[in-house]
């Protein structure tokens, strides 16, 4: 069965080639949807070019004296072995090609530099493995992961099939929206280790490093969704912390502010809000596949050597570690990061209840919001 | 014992012959035997990466597993396969084309070879502690690398080794090219490998200490507490790459540089026309040695430096565009006007200039700061450096190992086979790489397990080609093995252009050569 499908797969590929070759297999750079990842895309093909046409020459003459520089056409070898005119000229030709490569590329750098004059301002920070988002001058903050159909077929040995999902892996659960025609600055730095901030139709990344922050600019100027990955080795799960970057006209933009500020503000009092264990137990379940399974594993038996279980331990069973388990998820340990700004109240109630209770650590546990509220103080 | 005069000839018998060897021959032979297991080591970790690429989704590996793959491969196939094979032949060959007996320091030969065994038990050990292998890439950057297992010192130490090795191996070479030439043998008339060799000498004594200085922060930041490279302590992760790179950039030309060496000797013994332009070639090789020392941050551009910063080292970059096409146009001439035959190391090293030039054309492209920031970290930077080092440096080490082999075996190799060697590996690593360049504009990141459907078909033609060449390598294994049990003799010269005082003692050549300096004519110093 198997084994057909591949087959069937081959055969598309090497038959339907130059069909498939037109519809849909991207071979070349995205011109993208500002003016830099214009000038971009307008740099790299005259540099390919360029390429091409030094590759014709030089490769040109390299098959000529393969075909009729041979010994079995009877042809004597000459004797030259040096000629100041000729490697005059072929040190000088490069330096001039060079220079007519540089000169664009000093002013697109410098153009690619000028972050003055922004009227929007965004942080990105990477963390092992989320993107947090905050736009400055709006003290708005949020959290972007893969999206929940991706997480479930990217799992090993899932069974699912990927082609099931257009934006596989390309998808996030709380996409950003920015607004088109405008030069928004998009800072980026780490919470962790290095990682990349990357959507190719911006016509840039630039890493995100703990303790620095870059910056760097866009002025997108067509309505779109713009989809992107993390590009610097992150860690386990590199390959699973995409972008998703909505364009779209400053009114609604504005509109979105709007709306999420009121969702953050509404998140913030979740202290008084008390859930029967059935409730908390499901929206445990559903926090922890979002923020804690990449680490602890869906049995909760984590990764051994690298990322302790929670199944059977100390810290989710053991009755005296209750106010330490809920500071743990707070403030982080080690490679734990801290996920008090991330979740709410309700949020980390609920799964610190849905971690004492699963997998065998029955201990009955029922944690409410107003707990880790007092939590946070202590 | 035997009561015959002393016979010049006796090689010491048994496994003491090995593990005590003084001689060049001998550890030269470790040294490529080595090179040849690691390359098997390394190429089962890419059968493994291209495999778990093969379609999307995560059939075989966990990501973690994954990343171990890619940063051990890395490791295995620089420290292991490329770098032990271009100082075994510096070993078997320098000595023999410069008329000198023996390296000028046979007991540290010895030692800087059986030091590579260790390192790399050390390096794969990790592949079953706690943890894991190191999978923080082989660039090593913090503060990911900090996060590594019981894996972490063993990785550490193993990089120490392999650079004292090497360090080891470019004093040798030093001290045995200034102080051990036949008379007659000046600089300038010495055969490229040896110059190439010379100059790679001083990279890696130049750059492997500044490794290894990097390292031990790293260590010292894991487990002593400092903060070289902790911002929360005050220090700076960035400094690390910086660290890194200076020592990094020069590597890739302690990679390519022997293989340059090895071209400009191949090339004009099938072309049966002396070297064009061969001051102009040492000359060329010299300013790319230098020049490696001040373009190491393009390898970074995208960590945020000051615009004047990206400016001066995207310049220095695009300068090395020159004296590497003043060598690609000196083979070029080198063939023009030759009476040429095609012999496999001809093949390989035809295919090498082409090959390594597509690889060049991409390096400028990625030299180009403003542009890089698109490529950066993508499968174009993946096609463009194993284009440079698998169809440059290791296609240069082929051809080498088939032009040397009769003089080393004394018999020739299956001309036939090794011709179906060349155009398996030719083609297949083709169909392996040239790919890679659309999934890198594509946008592609490098080192993810896993990707979005849009790649999956270049992935596959991809993985295609990388499990043809991994398995046409067998056969390379099969035709050497072959060479040295038997076969057609192999006369002195084994090919009838070919230059150098090599090709003056018998093949195979005998255990000890040139007890007395021999005395050079003018045939035996051309190129």
């Amino acid at each position: 069965m198997k084994l057909k499908a591949l087959f069937n797969k081959l055969v598309s590929l090497f038959v339907l080639f130059p069909l498939a070759a037109q519809a849909e297999w991207g071979l070349n750079l995205r011109q993208g949807a500002t003016e830099i990842s214009q000038k971009v895309y307008d740099l790299h093909m005259f540099t390919l070019w360029i390429m091409v046409a030094i590759g014709i020459v030089v490769f040109g003459l390299i098959f000529w004296s393969i075909f009729y520089h041979r010994k079995s056409r009877g042809v004597k070898p000459a004797k030259f072995s040096h000629s100041t005119t000729v490697e005059i000229i072929w040190t000088a030709i490069p330096i001039i090609i060079i220079i007519a490569l540089a000169v664009p590329a000093t002013k697109l750098l410098i153009a690619m530099h000028d972050t003055s004059g922004s009227q929007v301002t965004l942080k990105a920070t990477g963390h092992q493995w989320k993107w947090q988002y905050d736009y400055l001058d709006e003290g708005l903050t949020l959290f972007s992961n893969l999206d929940e159909k991706s997480q479930e077929i990217r799992q090993l040995k899932s069974g699912l099939n990927p082609q099931d999902h257009e934006n596989y892996l390309l998808d996030v659960d709380q996409p950003i929206v920015l607004p088109i025609n405008t030069k928004v600055r998009i800072l980026t730095t780490s919470n962790d280790v290095n990682h990349a901030w990357w959507v190719p139709d911006l016509g840039w990344k630039r890493d995100a490093i703990p303790g620095f922050t870059n910056d760097n600019w866009a002025i997108i100027e067509k309505e779109g969704t713009y989809r992107g990955q993390c590009a610097e080795l992150c860690g386990k799960d590199h390959g699973f912390m995409p972008i998703v970057v909505k364009a779209v006209p400053m009114d609604e933009y504005k509109i979105w502010v709007a709306e999420m500020k009121a969702a953050q503000d509404a998140k913030k009092n979740t202290a008084n809000i008390v859930l029967t264990k059935e409730e908390l137990m499901t929206q445990g379940e559903a926090v922890y596949k979002k923020v804690c399974l990449a680490c602890h594993q869906a049995n909760g038996q984590g990764v051994q050597g690298v990322f302790p279980a929670l199944a059977g331990s100390a810290v989710a069973i053991d009755p005296a570690n209750r106010l330490g388990h809920i500071h743990r998820i707070i403030y982080g340990k080690n490679l734990m990061p801290a996920f008090g700004e991330q979740l709410s109240d309700v949020e980390i109630a609920a799964v610190t209840t849905y971690e004492r209770n699963a997998w065998g650590n029955n201990t009955g546990d029922e944690v409410q919001a107003k707990e880790v509220s007092e939590a946070r103080n202590k | 014992m035997s009561t015959l005069a002393h016979e010049h000839d006796h090689a010491p018998s048994g496994l003491k012959r090995w593990l005590c060897s003084t001689n060049h021959k001998d550890i030269g032979t470790l040294y490529l035997i080595f090179a040849l297991t690691m390359f098997f080591v390394g190429g089962a970790m890419a059968m493994v990466i291209r495999a778990e690429l093969f379609e999307p989704g995560l059939q075989y590996v966990d990501p973690q597993f994954y990343n171990s793959m890619v940063t051990v491969h890395a490791l295995v196939m620089i420290f292991g396969a490329v770098m032990p094979a271009g100082v075994g032949l510096a070993n078997w060959m320098i000595p023999l084309m410069i008329g000198a007996p023996d390296m000028a320091l046979p007991r540290m030969n010895n030692m800087s070879f059986w030091i590579l065994p260790f390192g790399f038990a050390l390096l794969l050990s990790t592949l079953f502690m706690d943890g894991g292998a190191p999978a923080g890439g082989w660039t090593m950057y913090p503060p990911l690398v900090l996060q590594t297992g019981d894996a972490f010192p063993f990785l550490i130490f193993a990089v120490h080794f392999l650079g004292i090795s090497s360090i080891m191996g470019a004093i040798n070479i030093i001290a045995t090219v200034f102080n051990m030439r036949a008379p007659g043998m000046t600089l300038m008339k010495m055969p490229l490998f040896v110059w190439t060799w010379v100059i790679t000498s001083f990279l890696l004594i130049a750059s492997l200490p500044v490794l290894a200085g990097a390292v031990t922060m790293l260590l010292t930041d894991k487990y002593f507490g400092t903060s070289f490279f902790d911002a929360a302590g005050g220090g700076d992760p960035v400094m690390f790459q910086h660290i890194f790179w200076f020592f990094g950039h020069p590597e890739v030309y302690i990679l390519a540089l022997p293989a340059f060496g090895i071209i400009s000797q191949v090339i004009p013994a099938f072309a049966r026309k002396p070297l064009f332009g061969y001051a102009s070639m040492v000359y060329a090789t010299a300013s790319i040695a230098l020049l490696s020392f001040v373009v190491w941050a393009h390898h970074m551009f995208t960590v945020g430096m000051p615009l004047k910063g990206e400016l001066f080292f995207m310049y220095a970059t695009m300068l090395i565009a020159v004296p590497t096409g003043v060598k690609v146009f000196n083979w070029m001439a080198t063939m023009w006007r030759g009476a040429m035959t095609f012999e496999t190391p001809m093949l390989f090293a035809i295919a090498f200039v082409i090959l390594f030039t597509i690889g060049g054309f991409s390096g400028v492209m990625l030299g180009m700061t403003p542009v890089d920031f698109q490529y950066h970290d993508t499968y174009f930077v993946v096609a463009h450096f194993h284009y440079v080092l698998l169809t440059g440096a290791v296609f240069a080490l082929m051809s080498a190992v088939y032009y040397w082999l009769p003089k080393w075996t004394g018999y020739m190799y299956d001309e036939k086979l090794g011709k179906i060697h060349f155009w398996l590996s030719a083609i297949s690593s083709n169909v392996l790489f040239f790919p890679q360049h659309f999934l890198g504009l594509a946008g592609m990141p490098r080192r993810i397990p896993d990707y979005n459907i849009q790649f999956a078909d270049f992935n596959m033609i991809s993985s295609i080609g990388g499990f043809a060449y991994g398995l046409s390598q067998l056969l390379f294994v099969y035709i050497v093995i072959k060479c040295a049990l038997g076969g057609k003799k192999a006369k002195d010269r084994v090919w009838e252009g070919a230059k150098g005082l090599e090709w003056y003692v018998p093949s195979p050549a005998p255990h000890h050569t040139f007890e007395t300096p021999p005395k050079l004519t003018k045939e035996m110093l051309e190129h």
